[in-house]
């Protein structure tokens, strides 16, 4: 398969995910902080973002799953780590503070870019920062 | 607690349409589709040779919202803005990417990829970031009063 077809499938998949968070309204920090409000005014239409994710996806992929190979690649590269460590709860911790304190996660972050406006592009950066600095003292710590 | 602006039909479809494109990913490329993994990737990159896949499924992210204005849904984005300060913004935007990063996923990769193959460590993750974002936005709302 040329390489031109599989960019376009990373295309798709991208587009219809931010396509996704829009419709859903994740891109309105606004929204996602009045979900973690349980005390205030609480919001509940993001658990069924999640729901509806959740559903969909564990239908489909233990279907996808059953094949030999994906369409466009020699293997699936799922994770293959099982065991609970502290790096999972420390970091799953520390995304969830950034999460309550700006109301931004990733994927609604860099799909806000297309109405960017310079707090937008704050976040982002700082996301950037923080993932390169997290990325890199992890290379060299384990080196 | 007071229940508000609850959309929860948007938010059902949204969630499926996410849904869909995880199960795309992984079915033509056999990839999880964790948006901090995926962009980590990027700004961190282990391997040249896997960075264009990753470039174009970003601007993909990108081009899902412009499209989603340009069908003009719901009420449109112009209402759309952070709801906090510029450091506060700076704050949860480093501490996003650095939690990230360490925890190896996000909202998508823990809880939704990974919850939907049952995976155990994502729904540990899932529960600590869920659990922390709740009582980090009590902190900040309820008990240092900011609206």
């Amino acid at each position: 398969m040329s390489p031109a077809i599989r960019l376009l499938a990373a295309l798709f998949a991208g587009t219809l995910f931010g396509l996704g968070l829009s419709v859903a309204q994740m891109i309105d920090p606004a929204k996602v902080i009045n979900f973690l409000d349980f005390a205030g005014n609480w919001d509940p239409s993001l658990a069924f973002v999640m729901a509806g994710g959740l559903i969909v996806n564990a239908i489909i992929t233990p279907l996808i799953l059953k094949r030999d190979r994906p369409l466009m690649a020699e293997y699936f590269r799922l994770p293959t780590k099982t065991e609970i460590d502290k790096r999972i709860v420390i970091g799953g911790v520390i995304f969830g503070i950034g999460w309550g304190v700006a109301g931004y996660c990733p994927g609604p972050m860099i799909t806000s870019l297309s109405f960017a406006d310079s707090d937008i592009l704050t976040v982002l950066a700082a996301f950037v920062a923080g993932t390169f600095i997290s990325r890199w003292v992890l290379a060299h710590r384990a080196a | 607690m007071t229940i508000v602006n609850f959309t929860p039909l948007p938010a059902l479809l949204g969630g499926a349409l996410i849904g869909l494109s995880a199960a795309f990913l992984l079915y033509a490329k056999g990839r999880v589709a964790g948006i901090s993994g995926i962009a980590g990737g990027i700004i961190y990159p282990e391997s040249k040779d896997d960075i264009s896949w990753r470039l174009v499924f970003v601007i993909g992210l990108v081009l899902g919202g412009f499209i989603y204005q340009a069908i003009g849904m719901g009420a449109g984005v112009e209402h759309i803005q952070a709801v906090v300060s510029k450091p506060m913004l700076v704050l949860g935007g480093l501490l996003v990417g650095i939690g990230t990063q360490i925890g190896t996923g996000c909202t998508s990769g823990h809880g939704i990829c990974g919850l939907a193959r049952r995976s155990p460590r994502s729904l540990v993750a899932t529960l600590c970031f869920m659990g922390s974002s709740i009582v980090t936005v009590y902190i900040i709302r309820h008990l240092m009063g900011a609206a």
